[in-house]
């Protein structure tokens, strides 16, 4: 049992460290047309320098990095305050799922212009009736020559508002009930038929939206795996959702570390001590976490229910992190821009990507083998 | 990289679940906190028949010459069973403390399981049956101080207590895996009761304010252990003070919710759940609290 790095990662950590250093801008934020605009051509200036997209193929765009590599990179990114990504739907979802499902015509066509930030994709899953109970959704798509007619109702998607493109589930044989009859579909958000209407979050921002589809065409090629077989593809994405988590550990020991920066520079108040040192043993024990699950999977292993694990462990370390620097920051808390950002992402970290119930939940069933709850 | 248990630490983790699941642990332990030490001692020779408390004694003084994530992984399986006995002190502590002729004298008799050592931190477990006490010249006449956990027999002793350096910090790593130990039989005894108790016509392992609890305990567990792992490994007080604090925050949870989830039966002396609720609430305040821990986790 070691936690040595091999010299070839090492040197590609150097590298990314140098990189990042002379190149990290500070954007506005990616909620706005504006800092869209820019978050796009940060994605695009990283993939002049194969940093966008580090583990892909090459052929993509990628680097054929390891995992324990992409881990590295991430603590980097975090650890140099580099913008968040707004092409990260993309990359971490849409495009694994490619990967495992999609065909050679559709990852030339789209993985490339992913990675550039040419294309931006957004997550078009949620549905006013379907929200933690997916299987549940009502959008249907509706045979028609050369291709499938979409309709119904997205919600809560984001990054939706100045996304370019969206994928999602959508209903195709109306006598099937939930997990059946259902189709991955890609789709344009200019298309004729789409409706994209902004739904400003707690600061104000249009960080997700609403999308209306009414008839929208969607050629077959459009279509990621067997029609029929979307649930199957889907669960690939939401692994992908969870296993994004795996991205997360720099981000919150760069945070931490940054939180026990702070409390040193309001002269160590006692009364949050130990919150602090919670705050950093939690990221500490995450990154680690982390880098048990890259040993395990370098050997073979799979991600399984523990990604659940994860989810639940690292939003409550990061809700637990900021409520503590907004804290120690006392009557300054309310107008420190980056925490108080930080803490409004982090207050959602419980409800998006499977709540905390669903995550303990799978947990309990999957994990400890607990019978499941009786359902009507 | 390669952040995992080798084949062989899994292997030597095995046989010593296997040895303890058939010893009677609980029996002893029960003996043990009456004075009763014979059962006991019988589950310690056998330890030191698999080894454990030569582990981290060098080979010249009839030791094992291994390390601390041998030490980690012995001690998890030891908090699993709440074996009785001052095996911190002896196995962890006293393989770095012991040196020159005190090494010469007794290294070899404990890492045999013929002696063992404790260590005033500041108090002395199992003062009476040691043959040494680190930091101090005899044992003399030790006065017993009743713990919350009646298996952890407390001495004063007339020695200096031991509050840092290497052999402080490997005794404060063995307790961490002990408690990590501890927490994970305290979550697979609430997990099978779970899936056996019914109440209004249901398991209770169904009823989500049950399920929820117990995903909490996996968590915070699964998250401890690598803590404990990588003290182990880069044996930085930072890392070994992270591992403490978290794995007594798992092992307390786990401890708080196995009681909850039994119901009064996790109440009675009778059941084993008690064995592990007190010794990881006493653990928690041993070897240096977790105020002090969190302090060391910040000092930089
Ligand atoms: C910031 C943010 C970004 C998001 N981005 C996207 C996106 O890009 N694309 C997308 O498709 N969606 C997105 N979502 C939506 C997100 O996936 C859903 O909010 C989430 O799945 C929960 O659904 P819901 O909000 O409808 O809540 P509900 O499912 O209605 O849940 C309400 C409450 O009931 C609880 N509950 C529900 N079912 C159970 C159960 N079986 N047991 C116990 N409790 C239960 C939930 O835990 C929750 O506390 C985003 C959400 C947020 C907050």
């Amino acid at each position: 049992m070691d936690l040595d790095i091999d010299a070839e990662s090492v040197a590609f950590r150097d590298e990314v460290r140098e990189w990042l250093a002379a190149h990290v801008p500070t954007l506005p934020s990616m909620d706005t047309a504006e800092g869209f605009a820019a978050h796009r051509e940060w994605e695009a200036q990283l993939a002049d320098a194969r940093l966008s997209v580090v583990s892909w193929p090459r052929e993509y765009g990628g680097r054929d990095a390891s995992l324990l590599q992409w881990v590295l990179f991430e603590e980097e990114y975090y650890a140099a305050r580099a913008p968040g990504r707004v092409s990260q739907n993309g990359i971490f979802m849409l495009g694994p799922t490619l990967f495992a499902h999609g065909t050679q015509e559709q990852r030339d066509r789209i993985l490339p212009a992913m990675a550039r930030g040419e294309q931006v994709w957004a997550q078009a899953w949620s549905e006013p009736e379907a929200g933690s109970d997916i299987a549940a959704l009502r959008s249907s798509a509706v045979r028609t020559e050369g291709g499938w007619l979409l309709s119904g109702q997205k919600t809560w998607s984001s990054r939706a508002a100045f996304a370019d493109r969206a994928f999602g589930l959508f209903r195709t044989d109306p006598g099937e009930r939930r997990h059946r009859g259902l189709t991955y579909l890609m789709f344009d958000l200019r298309a004729e038929g789409v409706t994209v209407r902004p739904i400003p979050q707690l600061d104000g921002e249009p960080g997700f939206a609403e999308i209306f589809l009414d008839n929208v065409f969607v050629p077959d090629a459009d279509v990621i795996g067997e029609p029929g077989q979307g649930w199957r593809v889907a669960m690939t994405t939401a692994n992908n959702e969870r296993g994004l988590s795996l991205r997360s550990p720099g981000r919150f020991l760069a945070a931490a570390n940054r939180l026990v920066d702070l409390w040193r520079s309001a002269g160590e108040p006692a009364a949050s001590r130990d919150r602090v040192a919670d705050a950093w043993i939690g990221a500490r024990a995450y990154q680690l976490y982390t880098f048990g699950t890259v040993s395990r999977l370098a050997e073979g292993g799979e991600l399984g229910p523990e990604s659940s694990v994860n989810k639940l462990f690292w939003s409550h370390l990061d809700l637990g992190l900021h409520d503590t620097a907004l804290d120690i920051l006392g009557p300054h808390a309310e107008t420190d821009r980056a925490w108080v950002e930080g803490y409004l992402f982090s207050l959602a970290g419980p409800i998006y990507g499977g709540t905390d119930q669903i995550q303990r939940n799978t947990i309990a069933e999957r994990l400890l083998g607990l019978p499941k709850e009786a359902r009507r | 990289m390669r952040f995992a248990l080798s084949a062989e630490h899994r292997d030597f983790a095995t046989s010593l679940h296997a040895y303890l699941a058939g010893a009677d642990t609980p029996g002893a332990a029960r003996a043990w906190a009456h004075g009763r030490h014979e059962p006991g001692l019988k589950v310690l020779r056998g330890l030191a028949e698999l080894g454990v408390p030569a582990l981290l004694i060098d080979e010249a003084h009839g030791g094992l010459g291994a390390g601390p994530v041998d030490l980690v992984v012995a001690f998890e399986a030891l908090g699993y069973h709440a074996v009785p006995g001052p095996l911190v002190e002896t196995a962890a502590v006293a393989p770095a403390a012991l040196t020159g002729a005190a090494a010469e004298r007794w290294l070899p008799s404990l890492a045999a399981g013929e002696a063992f050592a404790t260590v005033p931190v500041p108090l002395a477990l199992d003062a009476d049956i040691a043959a040494v006490v680190v930091g101090a010249e005899v044992v003399g006449q030790p006065e017993l101080v009743r713990s919350i956990d009646p298996t952890r027999r407390l001495f004063r002793v007339d020695a200096p207590p031991l509050t840092g350096g290497r052999a402080f910090d490997l005794g404060v790593l063995a307790v961490a895996a002990q408690l990590l130990g501890a927490g994970r039989w305290l979550l697979d005894a609430a997990v099978a009761y779970a899936k056996q108790r019914s109440q209004y016509d249901r398991l209770i392992g169904e009823y989500q304010a049950i399920r929820h609890l117990l995903a909490d305990v996996v968590t915070h567990l699964e998250l401890a252990r690598p803590l404990v792992h990588a003290a182990a490994v880069t044996a930085s007080p930072q890392d070994i003070s992270a591992a403490k604090v978290k794995a007594g925050d798992a092992a307390y949870l786990a401890a708080r919710t196995a009681l909850q989830v039994h119901g009064a039966i996790g109440y009675t002396a009778g059941h084993d759940l008690g064995l592990r609720l007190t010794k990881v609430r006493a653990l928690a305040g041993a070897w240096g609290d977790s105020g002090f821990h969190r302090e060391r986790v910040l000092a930089r």
